[in-house]
């Protein structure tokens, strides 16, 4: 049974459509890399399956259970993750308080998780009473991604984590999803650095016009050189 | 997200504004058959002032969304000119040295203002920063302790040698320009300050700028008698000892029929000028207007000096009809919320619907006054049966029922009809 | 040294007295700011409707203060603060909740909140009538005089003064302990952070405003009640205190609950300051003063009369030079 799956989803904001029928599959081992141009809906799609807009058509299921249009609140409970692009930590609470915020929800694995989060991102355990509001771009990404993962989440979805970082960040940040990844948790991230996303996906989706172009392994869709001439500028 | 629509394909022959206003024609007849001529031409007539504050408010929170919450205060000083215009000249006063004195006093104003302003100055020619700020503090400091003496002492003697300064005996329609004028100038220093920041903080501020103007007016009785209140104002029509209580009341009723009709031309006019394109593309998408830069704070301030400006005369013509100035008298829920309930039920930013809802809740505010004290009766007589208390004065807790039911009209009137009885028609671009 | 205990008597402890009380009530106006993102204008008359509930009570049971001697209404102030807690709940389910959920814009709310405003105050004058009365009920106030060596008049200090002085501290010291160690402390700060986030988080926004009107409600509850005592229970209470928290509030910088502290006792020493006799401070010194200088009798800044003009005219400076407030707030 797929991690995630969603099937001819439809919807957008304010009656204006912008996913117009996609399809996606994840399996609990897998990454997914969402490309496409500006416009193509992929934030939107992932906003779409964290419950951030309301689905017209189609569904979504995680673990073959139907999740379509639950609130952000019950898909956290389910054990979903969501990073949003911006606005995605509490720029006045501590990294540590980040990162308790995550566990809010499971208050009595707090302490554990504190630990391994920061083995997982060291920058942060240095930092870790510090406003996260003051922290590098870099380093505010790892809080944000790590206060997801105080969840302990089967599924993380990342939208465009790597947007506005320096080459030696994004490649630590693909890194540590990899790294996520192998611990069992199925990734989804849209991404707008696509072949170094592709590089590491298991599943890539190119999306245009809220449509799938193409769904292959991520190593394919670098090959075939359709692809990249329309997405990945040659 | 889906925001509800409210699609309003509305027929070409406006039946909804027809049936209201033929419903409100019926009261207004019931009212005058009941209670007799006089009454329901008194009432007429403070419907009509008060349909003047309420267009003042509709275009400052039904066009440009910035609520003013100090109605009372632009009323008071709209009355308080009227008032000073128009009452007989106190010759006590100007045939003694008070007047030069006073002059005096204003001129020591004004220069100790400009020393405080050349002294903040002093960073132009080398002053370090730090010293001008605790020179200017200093400096201001004491020149206010100077001034605001010299002017203690004289507005005592003017007090104790010729009561107050009275009036300038001048025809009673110049006070209610000026008391517009006025009104418009406060406004837009309230306005300068504020209307770049939250819309709360708008209402902060004329909340507190109201209950200040209101202070000093209740307090200077030197210029206003204070307490001892002024009476009679003169009207701008004949007075009812000339031709009768019902004729006068007509004839200052078509005095302010008037006034409202050159309000909704003056509005009509501007709302098909640029200006009020530039207006109305504000209301309908402020984010899109913004994209034209920045004159939307000007526009902004524009409407809020026009609606104080309005809210000026209308409490100046309201109170030379009231025929006493009591400063005590300017209460914020009748001059503030009782206006605030008027343009949300009638619908903010229509103009009609605005006229609709200011002779509607002024008829049932006045009626309700029975029907309040019999209530007042009822709920005081079960505090009595369950604390064992004995009410104290009935009139006052009539007053006390009808405050709670403004209070609950308000949240019904925002929760169930948030665009009031006759909505303003608004493109939507969501 | 008269003259010192004099301002000491008249400025520092009137001073602290008035700045506790804003204090208090600019917490809660900050935090209700923060969360639910509109100024809360019935905030004064929350601060009424608590003492309203502690003189209800206090007349209902009028000696139960005397077992732990402490005056009544202080012993009534954790039932006031919990039925206090439970109608601002109340308001906010059946009046601001509905509209929130209808995705209005904050200065609807705001209206929304003046509405509520005139019910209080309709309701609670309806049965309180509009007169003043002492929280005292069957009892007398205490007044301690303090006895400095070498001086003739004696430091003076009321016995609800002193219980403010004590409620405040501890209820800032608690108020801070929670937002900076509790979980759902934190879960507040983060939600007034980034309440989108904290939603995304797992985070109960339902349970944060529940939590924010209760810690709102009690801090009301027990600065109307403090006051009152010191004075006396007036239901138009709320008028006098509507301006001040509200500077206080944005002096301090909006959403931000020290700095609402700061700006309550800096908005109560202003006014102290500004309507104390300073003559009464110079008069030592009358006889040594050059004869061309005539010390005027009245020396204040304004007279009581226009007290309401000290928090107007600090609230409309932070406007103009620093709109963020002095600590730095969230939002303008």
């Amino acid at each position: 049974m797929p991690l995630l799956e969603a099937i001819d989803v439809h919807g957008g904001y304010g009656g204006m459509n912008i996913l117009n029928g996609v399809d996606m599959t994840i399996e609990a081992d897998e990454i997914g890399v969402i490309v496409g141009p500006n416009g193509a809906g992929k934030s939107t799609m992932l906003k779409a399956i964290f419950g951030l807009l309301t689905i017209t058509g189609g569904e979504i299921r995680l673990r073959g259970e139907a999740i379509t249009n639950l609130s952000p609140h019950k898909l956290v409970e389910r054990g979903m993750g969501f990073v949003p692009q911006e606005k995605n930590i509490f720029p006045s609470l501590s990294v540590e308080e980040n990162l308790e915020m995550g566990a809010f929800l499971k208050p009595a694995t707090a302490t554990r998780l504190k630990q391994q989060i920061y083995e997982f991102f060291p920058p942060l355990k240095e930092k870790r009473r510090q406003p996260a509001g003051e922290l590098s771009g870099g380093q505010r990404q790892m809080v944000a991604m790590g206060r997801a993962l105080m969840n302990e989440p089967s599924v993380l979805l990342l939208d465009e984590p790597t947007a506005g970082l320096s080459p030696l960040y994004m490649n630590e940040i693909f890194e540590r999803v990899k790294t996520i990844n192998a611990a069992g948790v199925g990734v989804l991230m849209v991404e707008q650095n696509a072949k170094q996303a592709l590089r590491i996906a298991d599943k890539g989706f190119v999306l245009a016009a809220g449509q799938n172009r193409f769904t292959d392994t991520g190593q394919a869709l670098l090959d075939d050189p359709e692809v990249a001439r329309s997405f990945l500028g040659g | 997200m889906t925001t509800p629509q409210h699609s309003s394909s509305r027929p070409a022959v406006p039946t909804r504004e027809l049936v209201l206003f033929g419903g409100l024609i019926v009261v207004v007849l019931g009212v005058f058959f009941a209670m007799g001529g006089a009454y329901a031409t008194r009432m007429l007539v403070e419907a009509a002032c008060y349909a003047i504050l309420a267009l003042g408010l509709t275009i400052q929170w039904g066009y440009a969304g910035q609520f003013n919450a100090g109605i009372m205060g632009f009323v008071a000083l709209g009355g308080f000119s009227a008032t000073f215009f128009s009452i007989p000249v106190n010759h006590d006063f100007w045939s003694s040295d008070l007047p030069g004195r006073l002059g005096g006093v204003l001129l020591a104003i004004i220069a100790a203002i400009a020393l405080v302003v050349a002294v903040s100055r002093l960073d132009r020619l080398g002053v370090p920063k730090l010293a001008r700020t605790l020179l200017t503090i200093l400096v201001g400091l004491i020149a206010y302790l100077v001034v605001i003496s010299w002017l203690r002492e004289v507005t005592g003697d003017i007090e104790s040698q010729v009561d107050f300064v009275g009036g300038l005996g001048l025809p009673v329609w110049v006070g209610w320009i000026v008391g517009g004028l006025l009104a418009g100038g406060v406004g837009y220093l309230i306005g300068h300050i504020c209307l770049g920041l939250r819309a709360d903080y708008l209402v902060i501020a004329t909340l507190g700028i109201a209950e200040i103007i209101k202070a000093f007016l209740k307090n200077s009785d030197w210029l206003t008698r204070g307490t001892a209140t002024i009476s009679p104002l003169p009207w701008p029509v004949p007075s009812p000892g000339e031709v009768g209580f019902i004729t006068a009341r007509a004839l200052y009723l078509s005095v302010t029929v008037v006034m409202i009709a050159v309000i909704f031309f003056l509005l009509h006019r501007a709302y098909h000028a640029p200006w009020g394109r530039m207006i109305r593309a504000i209301r309908d998408n402020e984010v899109s207007a913004a994209a034209m830069g920045k004159s939307i704070n000007r526009r902004r301030q524009e409407i809020f000096v026009f609606g104080c400006v309005l809210m000026g005369i209308g409490g100046a013509a309201l109170t030379s009809f009231t025929g006493i100035f009591d400063a005590q008298g300017y209460l914020p829920l009748n001059h503030t919320f009782l206006v605030l309930v008027m343009v949300i039920l009638g619908g903010p930013g229509n103009n009609l619907g605005t006229l609709f809802g200011a002779v509607l809740v002024y008829v049932i505010w006045i009626m309700s006054g029975p029907m309040a004290l019999a209530l007042a009766h009822f709920v005081a007589e079960l505090g009595g049966m369950w604390f064992d208390w004995q009410p104290g004065n009935m009139d006052s807790q009539a007053l006390q029922a009808r405050v709670f039911v403004i209070g609950l009209l308000i949240l019904m009137v925002l929760r169930f009809a948030p665009r009031g009885l006759i909505p303003e028609k608004v493109a939507h671009h969501d | 040294m008269n003259e010192l205990i004099y301002f000491f008597n008249y400025v520092v402890v009137a001073g602290s007295v008035t700045g506790s009380i804003y204090a208090m009530g600019a917490i809660g106006v900050t935090l209700i700011y923060s969360i639910l993102r509109f100024a809360h204008f019935a905030h004064a008359d929350m601060m009424t409707l608590g003492a309203f509930l502690v003189l209800l009570l206090t007349l209902l049971f009028p000696h139960a203060g005397e077992p732990l001697g402490l005056p009544t209404a202080v012993v009534m102030l954790p039932i006031a603060m919990v039925l206090t807690s439970l109608a601002a709940v109340g308001i906010d389910r059946v009046f601001y909740q509905p509209l929130r959920n209808h995705g209005v814009k904050p200065i609807v709310l705001v209206i929304a909140s003046l509405g509520v405003t005139l019910m209080l105050q309709g309701l609670i004058r309806l049965f309180s009538g509009t007169g003043a009365q002492s929280l005292y009920v069957d009892a007398r106030k205490e007044i301690f005089r303090l006895e400095v060596p070498g001086v003739t008049r004696p430091i003076i200090l009321t016995e609800p003064q002193i219980i403010l002085f004590v409620v405040t501290i501890a209820s800032v010291i608690a108020l801070h302990l929670f937002l900076t160690r509790s979980r759902l402390g934190k879960a507040m700060r983060a939600m007034s952070d980034n309440p989108d986030l904290a939603r995304a988080s797992g985070i109960n926004t339902q349970l944060i405003v529940t939590l924010t009107w209760v810690i709102a409600g009690s801090l009301a509850t027990l600065a109307g009640t403090l006051l009152s005592l010191d004075v006396a229970f007036k239901p138009d209470l709320s008028f006098f205190l509507l301006l001040p928290i509200f500077a206080a509030a944005i002096v301090g910088g909006v959403g931000h609950p020290f700095g609402a502290v700061a700006g309550g006792f800096l908005v109560g020493f202003a006014e102290t300051l500004a309507v104390f006799n300073w003559s009464v401070l110079l008069r030592p010194l009358r006889d040594s003063l050059p004869s061309w200088i005539e010390l005027p009798n009245n020396l204040a800044l304004v007279g009581t009369e226009y007290k309401i003009v000290v928090p107007f005219f600090i609230l409309i400076a932070v406007l103009i030079w620093r709109p963020t407030g002095l600590f730095k707030g969230k939002v303008i």
